[in-house]
């Protein structure tokens, strides 16, 4: 497995199998009463959140934990000039210093865990890093879509809301891209990527002309702390054009899934009682976030030894 | 002073339309004679074995980051890298600290220059006071001082002022100066970190359209046209710009315009990967602006090669990609980078790269005594380079105080093995003389 | 699906230098093995039958088929995967994981590990410490098709098929029909 998950780009098809399949396994390990197996016992994971989140670092808490790991948390608050406080390469240092085998990264400036990767030797996760990616996310997402369809080739999903911003929505095109599926961008025009037409996915801002035809419904939170310019003029107006409210979800197909990465605006880009139906996924997603993040911990620090062969089979019986 | 005899060179002197075999006898600050098979009784002979003479280079755009930054850059470390990288002359530019918009500052960064006594360090001085945009600078006390500025210019930024610019333009008119823009539109560009496109969209990063500079510089280019000051457009990045300056010189306008060689050889692919020695304002642009300004540079709508140097220490470009400021070195890989990449390439012939290196950023600048014509009474600022060395680009070399080179690793063609200033050797077999790095 | 008696999953450049059991044998140390169980436990009252991952679990249903035909009942049967509970993560490549099922309770059961060869014995400490963390059997006792020698820690089968001595450079490859294709046991020449 890799050293570092900083994108999706990293992944071909058949390692996200394997996670996949590994978080079947670490999923089941959750379901017993003792849930904890000694795989990563004495290894040392290192929170470092530059961003408040207290969803995405408790999963990988408890992913972490899930494997007899310690857990460590560094919470630090991001520069906003260079003069200002630790620099990053100090607290890398430091933390390099102190010789943890893993960090998982949040950081508000895209690129961030790259950086990080070159001067630390542990593994580094990249649990979201300014508007790039979230590839932890993706993976998590990846695998509610397969718990419901099994397979991804073919399957239609809409990403809705404020993709400009989203690093999710980022993670995810790519994601869904490699496993097959078609993507297709739902919102008003302010909130799509520059050059989006070099991304491979549809692009529209009719959500009632294309929610019919979608497996999956992926909602954006709409992000008002990032945007500094107003890009749609009222909360209202979005929820009245792209909110999924009861009215479209009766459009949807009977097996059509709706998700979300969390935390919801109820009211705004999905209403209250949408959230809570069968067919929102919305807490499976997090508890499957622990299963597959768990399972990429055990599969990149469980694998130190750089090798492509395949082990032997039963040969320590 | 000693009498220097350069033998059987290949004499590339765009101002006198010369390519050919030659021998250049340097003498007392001057070029003594220049033809074939050239003898002296008591000149050292420095045998060029078919390497290129010609013209020292001149760049009309480097930062010296002195006084202020003294930590990435000093006049004396500038010069010593621009005498390595086979430059007579160089314009340094006022985004100093204190800026340079007044006479005290320029003539002391001119006597530095004089100082070292590597090449021949020509202040730009501010249009605005501060570089703040608000009030004019001390324009004519900077032109009339010892310093004799001829230049003027708040790169770094542009004037986002146009009733100030046109003030700004009919004064430096009035002193026959030229008037120099980093053309930008600052509400557009806001913020952004590198070119506007499908690489900033996937990378997560704000992007700068190319019409940031090119709303400013169509702006621009029309108060030139009003005022009819002498106009240089700063280190041209996209397509649209390259039009919008050949259509202006079409229509008789007194404007000249610069490119650099990572504008004319890298795009915003090298981004991937937030490597920051990439991060350069304006920034590394499309494949097809990179095609347009080769254009542009072959049919001479672009005067001028300019580096661009801007050192940057390694605290503040090793951090994050939205901290790290814009800029990359250039005065020791120049050479090489438009030998290999541009030459190489068949865009440019070797007499039209000197000639763009050496004649036109001269012409640019209105300087004498440097572009040539290599001739007998003409001053000695030469240069003499091989085209064939191959050679790989090692931080741990430069002469600069800064190591922000995005060509680090890269493998280059060509070599400066000498450069002569006012008829001193200031770089012999690509070694600076004794002395020259304090 | 592999061609029945065809040997399978043979690295290329290792020889078989013997075939130590064939089908028969193979069926008639499990019919033995399913006599000693009943005896030694008088019976089959709370006995468990757990088999580990990979080869282990085949053979344990087996086990369990063969104690049905002896008792006329089947006893519980599970499968364990000890991936997470090895000594060797990080030092070697772990291979694909494998479900649990286990979907009844240990405590106060006789439990039977099954496994296809019984080797440093590592294998097996990990299953019995993936074991009690599911709670707490009366009794853990071993069966193994093969004991081939060599043991790094102190364990010792209960049941064994078929002892043979090897050198510990060589290979012994159990292969069953339900996953390759015909039932023997082979040791293949060791890697120089």
């Amino acid at each position: 497995m890799i050293k570092h998950l900083l994108s999706i780009d990293q992944l071909v098809p058949d390692q996200i199998d394997l996670i996949m399949r590994t978080a079947d396994s670490l999923r089941e390990v959750g379901t017993r009463t003792i849930k904890k197996v000694p795989a990563l016992r004495g290894r040392t994971v290192c929170n470092l959140f530059f961003e408040p989140s207290t969803r995405t670092r408790i999963s990988f808490e408890l992913a972490a934990k899930r494997l007899s790991a310690d857990v460590v948390t560094f919470t630090a608050d991001a520069r906003t000039s260079v003069s200002k406080g630790e620099s990053f390469r100090d607290t890398a240092q430091t933390l390099q210093a102190m010789g943890v085998d893993a960090i998982v990264i949040r950081h508000s400036s895209s690129g961030a865990p790259v950086l990080l990767s070159k001067w630390v030797d542990a593994s580094v996760i990249n649990a979201g890093d300014g508007l790039h990616e979230h590839p932890t996310q993706a993976l998590l997402d990846l695998y509610s879509i397969r718990e419901r369809f099994g397979s991804f080739e073919g399957l239609r999903v809409g990403i809705v809301g404020d993709v400009v911003h989203s690093r999710v929505a980022r993670s995810n095109v790519k994601a869904l891209a490699k496993m097959g599926a078609i993507v297709t961008l739902v919102g008003p025009p302010t909130l799509m990527p520059p050059a989006v037409e070099t991304w491979g996915v549809e692009v529209t801002t009719d959500l009632d002309e294309v929610l019919p035809k979608l497996d999956v419904a992926y909602l954006l939170r709409v992000q008002t702390e990032r945007m500094n310019e107003k890009l749609f003029p009222t909360a209202r107006e979005y929820a009245a054009l792209w909110g999924l409210d009861r009215r479209r979800v009766a459009m949807m197909k009977p097996e059509g899934l709706i998700m979300h990465p969390g935390p919801m605006n109820r009211g705004v880009e999905i209403a209250s009682e949408v959230a809570d139906l069968e067919r929102s996924i919305i807490t499976n997603q997090v508890t499957n976030g622990i299963s597959v993040r768990s399972a990429l911990l055990y599969l990149m620090l469980g694998d130190t030894t750089g090798s492509d062969e395949d082990p032997e089979e039963d040969i320590d019986g | 002073m000693d009498r220097v005899l350069f033998k059987a060179a290949r004499l590339i002197d765009p101002a006198s339309h010369t390519d050919e075999t030659a021998d250049v006898l340097v003498f007392d600050g001057l070029v003594q004679d220049v033809g074939k098979k050239l003898t002296s009784s008591d000149a050292e002979i420095i045998d060029c074995d078919g390497a290129v003479i010609a013209p020292g280079f001149v760049d009309p755009h480097v930062h010296l980051r002195e006084p202020g930054r003294e930590d990435e850059e000093t006049v004396a470390s500038g010069s010593a890298a621009a005498a390595r990288g086979g430059f007579t002359a160089i314009c340094a530019m006022p985004n100093t600290d204190p800026v340079c918009d007044n006479a005290t500052v320029a003539e002391k960064i001119a006597s530095q220059g004089r100082a070292s006594g590597l090449v021949e360090v020509l202040p730009a001085g501010a249009i605005t006071k501060g570089l703040l945009g608000e009030e004019l600078a001390s324009i004519g006390e900077m032109t009339m001082s010892s310093a004799r500025v001829r230049l003027f210019t708040d790169d770094g930024r542009g004037v986002q002022d146009s009733r100030l610019l046109r003030s700004a333009m009919e004064y430096i008119k009035g002193f026959d100066a030229v008037c120099a823009e980093h053309c930008e539109e600052e509400t557009l560009s806001h913020a952004g970190q590198m070119n506007e496109g499908e690489f900033s969209s996937m990378l997560g990063l704000k992007g700068i359209p190319s019409e940031a500079e090119e709303i400013a510089l169509a702006r621009d280019l029309a108060l030139a046209h009003l005022t009819g000051v002498k106009f240089h457009a700063l280190h041209v990045s996209t397509a649209g710009a390259v039009e919008l300056i050949r259509a202006a010189k079409a229509r008789g306008l007194r404007v000249t315009a610069e490119v650099t060689p990572h504008h004319l050889v890298l795009t915003d692919a090298e981004l991937v990967g937030y490597d920051t020695n990439y991060k350069v304002n304006p920034p590394l642009r499309s494949g097809a602006d990179v095609e347009a300004l080769r254009v542009g540079l072959a049919d001479g709508t672009i005067d001028a090669i300019a580096t661009d140097h801007a050192p940057h220490s390694s605290e503040e470009k090793e951090t994050e990609f939205e901290l790290a400021p814009p800029g990359m070195l250039g005065l020791e890989t120049s050479l090489a980078v438009v030998l290999t990449e541009i030459v190489g390439a068949g865009v440019i012939t070797l007499p039209e790269m000197v000639e763009r290196m050496s004649t036109g950023p001269s012409r640019v600048l209105g300087l004498g005594g440097h572009g040539g014509p290599v001739t007998p009474g003409g001053s000695a600022n030469l240069v003499v380079f091989d085209t064939q060395g191959q050679w790989t680009v090692d931080p741990s070399r430069f002469v600069s105080l800064s190591a922000n080179s995005p060509w680090i690793g890269r493998k280059l063609k060509g070599t400066v093995l000498h450069t002569v200033f006012q008829g001193r050797l200031t770089l012999r077999d690509g070694e600076l003389l004794e002395g020259a790095l304090v | 699906m592999a061609v029945p008696g065809s040997p399978q999953r043979i690295p290329s450049g290792e020889r078989v230098k013997a075939r130590v059991l064939e089908s028969e044998d193979m069926s008639r140390a499990l019919r033995r093995i399913a006599h000693e169980i009943l005896e030694h436990n008088k019976g089959i009252a709370d006995v468990i039958l757990i088999g580990i991952h990979t080869r282990g679990v085949p053979l344990a249903e087996r086990l369990g088929r063969e104690i049905e035909e002896i008792e006329g009942q089947m006893p519980q049967v599970g499968a364990i995967d000890v991936s997470f509970y090895r000594d060797d993560i990080g030092i070697r490549r772990p291979k694909e994981i494998a479900p649990t099922e286990l979907p009844f309770d240990v405590s106060g059961k006789t439990v039977v590990l099954v496994d296809d060869v019984l080797f440093t014995g590592r294998t097996i400490r990990a299953a019995i410490d993936a074991l009690v963390d599911f709670g707490r059997p009366d009794t853990i006792q071993l069966a193994v098709l093969m004991d081939r020698g060599h043991r790094e820690i102190p364990i010792r089968a209960d049941y064994v098929g078929k002892n043979i001595p090897t050198s510990a450079n060589e290979q012994v490859r159990v292969h069953l029909a339900e996953i390759d294709g015909s039932d023997e046991v082979v040791i293949l020449e060791g890697q120089a």
